[in-house]
């Protein structure tokens, strides 16, 4: 095969699935139908698991007593509850 | 007129001596006594509180060491009027009873974070810190055998002995009625429980609520992360702040629910949600600590 651009001879590569054709005189380069598509999805995967920025930090958690409360067992709905609040303000 | 009227007005005629408006009687817990001239406030000690070591505590609060961390009294003098102590202190801000979710957790933390850090050497002697001894005060106090007032003593039976041992100054006796704001920022009020002890038992009041399901997780690891950032030792260095607050946090859930059991009981009432959540702790506290399964409950 031979460069549309500057007539060199054309020599096939094979790179993660994808024909590559490079021209040996002006290092340019073919591609075949739909391997432009090919390399943009691999492009776009790659960024995914690469450049995307890590997730935050979890809070910390500084764990529970076994005597505590069972899990998601809270009883944070007594907000305004009386003896709550005079708990929380007395001796 | 009776005594208490005559140490009320001794406390305003006090009042109106160092304030800057007419004195009123604030409301406060029964045992004290409190009366604000506009910036200045008046404190009548519980009765029967001894002399010594308040004014040890007072010349600690008027010390340097901890400017900004505890409100510096007006005077370090302790009076003494109708038999009672007095005291005499600039007035602040209270953290806002109707907004509990706004109350100022981070800032507490600090301050205690900074409170426990200051070296004892630095202050005047002081007596012990309050905290351990009122546990089992407050269970006494626990007059008949219904099954709730039985879970208590027996959880109290549970623990193994709380003498603290050395530690560092402590507050006592912190919760959120244990701060107030000035134009500086809160600062932490209080010097009747002031003194050496095991800093944990300063945390030991939020640890419980905690652990009771009462207090959001979220609220919790706010205060305690910003105690331990602040430099705050009580709960360890290590990733477990319950190797250290454990105990602490299971006298302070059978002092409190002792103290809700006495006041549901007092207004003649069943025991409401929040204190059930804290009778069904202190079961588990009894079912998990299980050699006392057989310590008898009278």
């Amino acid at each position: 095969m031979q460069c549309p651009k500057c007539r060199g001879a054309m020599r096939t590569y094979e790179r993660n699935g994808v024909h590559i054709d490079q021209c040996d005189g002006c290092r340019g380069i073919f591609l075949d139908y739909g391997e432009l598509e090919t390399l943009t999805r691999m492009e776009s995967q790659w960024s995914q698991s690469h450049a995307a920025p890590p997730p935050p930090p979890p809070p910390p958690v500084h764990g529970a007593p076994a005597w505590g409360a069972p899990h998601h067992g809270g009883h944070y709905g007594h907000h305004r509850q009386r003896s709550w609040v005079g708990m929380l303000f007395s001796t | 007129m009776d005594d208490s009227d005559d140490l009320i007005d001794e406390l305003l005629r006090i009042g109106a001596r160092y304030g800057d408006a007419p004195a009123e009687v604030l409301p406060t817990r029964p045992d004290v006594i409190i009366v604000r001239a506009g910036s200045v406030v008046v404190k009548a000690h519980a009765p029967g509180a001894a002399e010594a070591p308040l004014v040890e505590r007072m010349r600690a609060v008027a010390h340097p060491a901890l400017r900004g961390i505890m409100l510096e009294p007006l005077t370090e003098e302790v009076t003494v009027v109708h038999g009672r102590l007095v005291t005499v202190w600039p007035a602040g801000v209270p953290v806002d009873h109707r907004d509990p979710d706004a109350a100022p957790w981070e800032a507490s933390a600090r301050l205690l974070a900074r409170l426990h850090a200051v070296p004892a050497r630095e202050l005047p002697s002081l007596p012990a810190a309050g905290g351990p001894a009122r546990v089992a005060a407050t269970v006494a106090r626990l007059d008949g055998d219904s099954a709730a007032e039985r879970v208590v003593r027996r959880a109290l039976a549970c623990l193994p002995s709380l003498d603290a041992g050395p530690g560092s100054p402590a507050h006592g006796d912190w919760h959120m009625g244990q701060l107030v704001r000035l134009p500086g920022g809160w600062i932490l009020i209080d010097v009747d429980d002031l003194g050496i002890g095991d800093p944990a038992w300063d945390l030991a009041r939020p640890a419980a609520w905690f652990a009771a399901g009462l207090l959001e997780p979220e609220v919790w690891h706010r205060f305690l992360g910003a105690y331990r950032a602040a430099g705050g030792l009580a709960a360890g260095a290590g990733a477990d702040p319950w190797e250290r607050l454990d105990l602490p946090a299971q006298a302070m859930t059978v002092q409190l629910t002792a103290a809700a059991v006495a006041t549901a009981k007092r207004e003649g009432r069943p025991l409401d949600e929040v204190e059930q959540v804290l009778i069904d702790t202190c079961q588990r506290i009894v079912q998990l600590r299980s050699a006392c399964h057989s310590v008898p409950t009278q």
